[in-house]
């Protein structure tokens, strides 16, 4: 293993000092690695003024993805340690309640406009990611794979098995989504005229799910609070819809 | 510790219904509906979770960063389609946000939540 490999080969570079070898093996590089990417890439973000198209979050992946090339380090070795910030994720959705509860009553007032917003919106994204993935030339199966991109990666996974779809190439397509929304979302508002917060917040948390919502959160307290909304509601919507739309539309292709 | 305690117990007590009852809705989702039914029903304060949850929400971003890494080992199965996907997600996403922003703003006219957003966000 000594012969071959590169000088930026981090493991065998690093056994060649065994009081730093731990650091290979130990969780706390990646784990640093990836608090430091984020924290750079916040700076940056806010020295763009806050320039969406400079989102944190894409930002911090690439550097990332730069290091783990660079070094040689597989993706197992870096989410040994990234899995603790990973893990977190669970119970910021959980702890999403806490906004959610807070304002019980906008929601309850919108109540009508959220149902059609979520029904209208769930159909669009579904719609327009088959047909236009298909009228492309996608495959079948990438079409299937396509098809619950706006639902949260655990959800749009599950959804993507079970009507045929390649899973880990849906995991690609979600995040994508996540990251292409969260860029994008304010532009897109702004020329549509849509500059209420709630409307904002449900837009991007159903289009583009968490990624999009960690946006929201930090445009507003109520956008925030309407993207995880619109991501818990529209992971179920797509559960239902895309199996139905897929049996659909099967029947003419 | 006991506000992430909390979250990490109802968690834990959502995927086990998840999966117990084969739902393809994820065990986090399922928390949030029971710390939600918890809070309204007065069992726990919302103001003993708020600053918790706050920290967690604003730094959102950070949590995707893993998963989002885990999706470069996938990409060579796109190499060949990259165009057609990247297309696609563009045109999707764009038309649902649309769709979804107009819809709910105009059928919802609630004067206190019409702000101006600032130039950029935040």
């Amino acid at each position: 293993m000594s012969t071959g490999l590169g000088p930026l080969d981090l493991s065998s570079f690093l056994r060649h000092y065994p009081f730093l070898e731990f650091l290979a093996v130990s969780p706390l590089l990646w784990l640093a690695l990836t608090l430091g990417a984020y924290i750079a890439a916040t700076s940056l973000y806010t020295r763009a003024n806050k320039m969406p198209l400079v989102n944190p979050t894409l930002f911090a992946i690439a550097a990332v993805v730069l290091v783990l090339s660079v070094t040689g380090t597989s993706y197992k070795r870096y989410f040994d340690g990234a899995q603790f910030v990973h893990f977190l994720l669970g119970p910021a959705v959980v702890g999403m309640a806490v906004p959610l509860y807070r304002h019980t009553a906008l929601i309850r007032r919108s109540a009508a406009a959220i149902c059609a917003a979520l029904a209208l919106g769930s159909l669009t994204s579904i719609l327009t990611g088959v047909l236009v993935a298909h009228q492309l030339g996608a495959s079948r199966e990438l079409v299937l794979s396509i098809a619950p991109k706006s639902a949260t990666t655990a959800i749009s996974m599950g959804i993507s098995e079970r009507i045929g779809g390649i899973a880990p190439l849906t995991a690609i397509m979600t995040i994508f989504t996540g990251i292409v929304g969260a860029c994008l979302a304010t532009y897109v508002l702004k020329f549509a005229g849509v500059t209420a917060w709630h409307a904002r917040g449900f837009a991007m948390g159903l289009s583009s799910h968490g990624i999009a919502t960690a946006r929201a959160f930090q445009e507003h307290d109520i956008a925030g609070t309407f993207g995880a909304l619109a991501m818990a509601l529209n992971g179920i919507a797509t559960a239902l819809l895309v199996p139905l739309i897929v049996d659909l539309l099967g029947r003419y292709w | 510790m006991i506000p992430m305690f909390t979250l990490i117990v109802l968690q834990l007590i959502g995927e086990v219904i998840s999966r117990s009852c084969g739902l393809p809705i994820p065990g986090a989702v399922i928390g949030l509906i029971l710390l939600y039914l918890l809070l309204w029903t007065g069992r726990i304060n919302s103001d003993d979770l708020g600053a918790t949850t706050g920290f967690l929400h604003q730094n959102l971003g950070l949590l995707f960063v893993p998963a989002g890494v885990g999706v470069i080992a996938y990409l060579p199965m796109i190499v060949d389609e990259w165009a057609i996907l990247l297309a696609t997600i563009l045109v999707s996403v764009v038309a649902t946000l649309a769709v979804t922003g107009l819809v709910m703003s105009q059928l919802a006219r609630s004067e206190s939540v019409v702000a101006e957003p600032a130039e950029g966000g935040a």
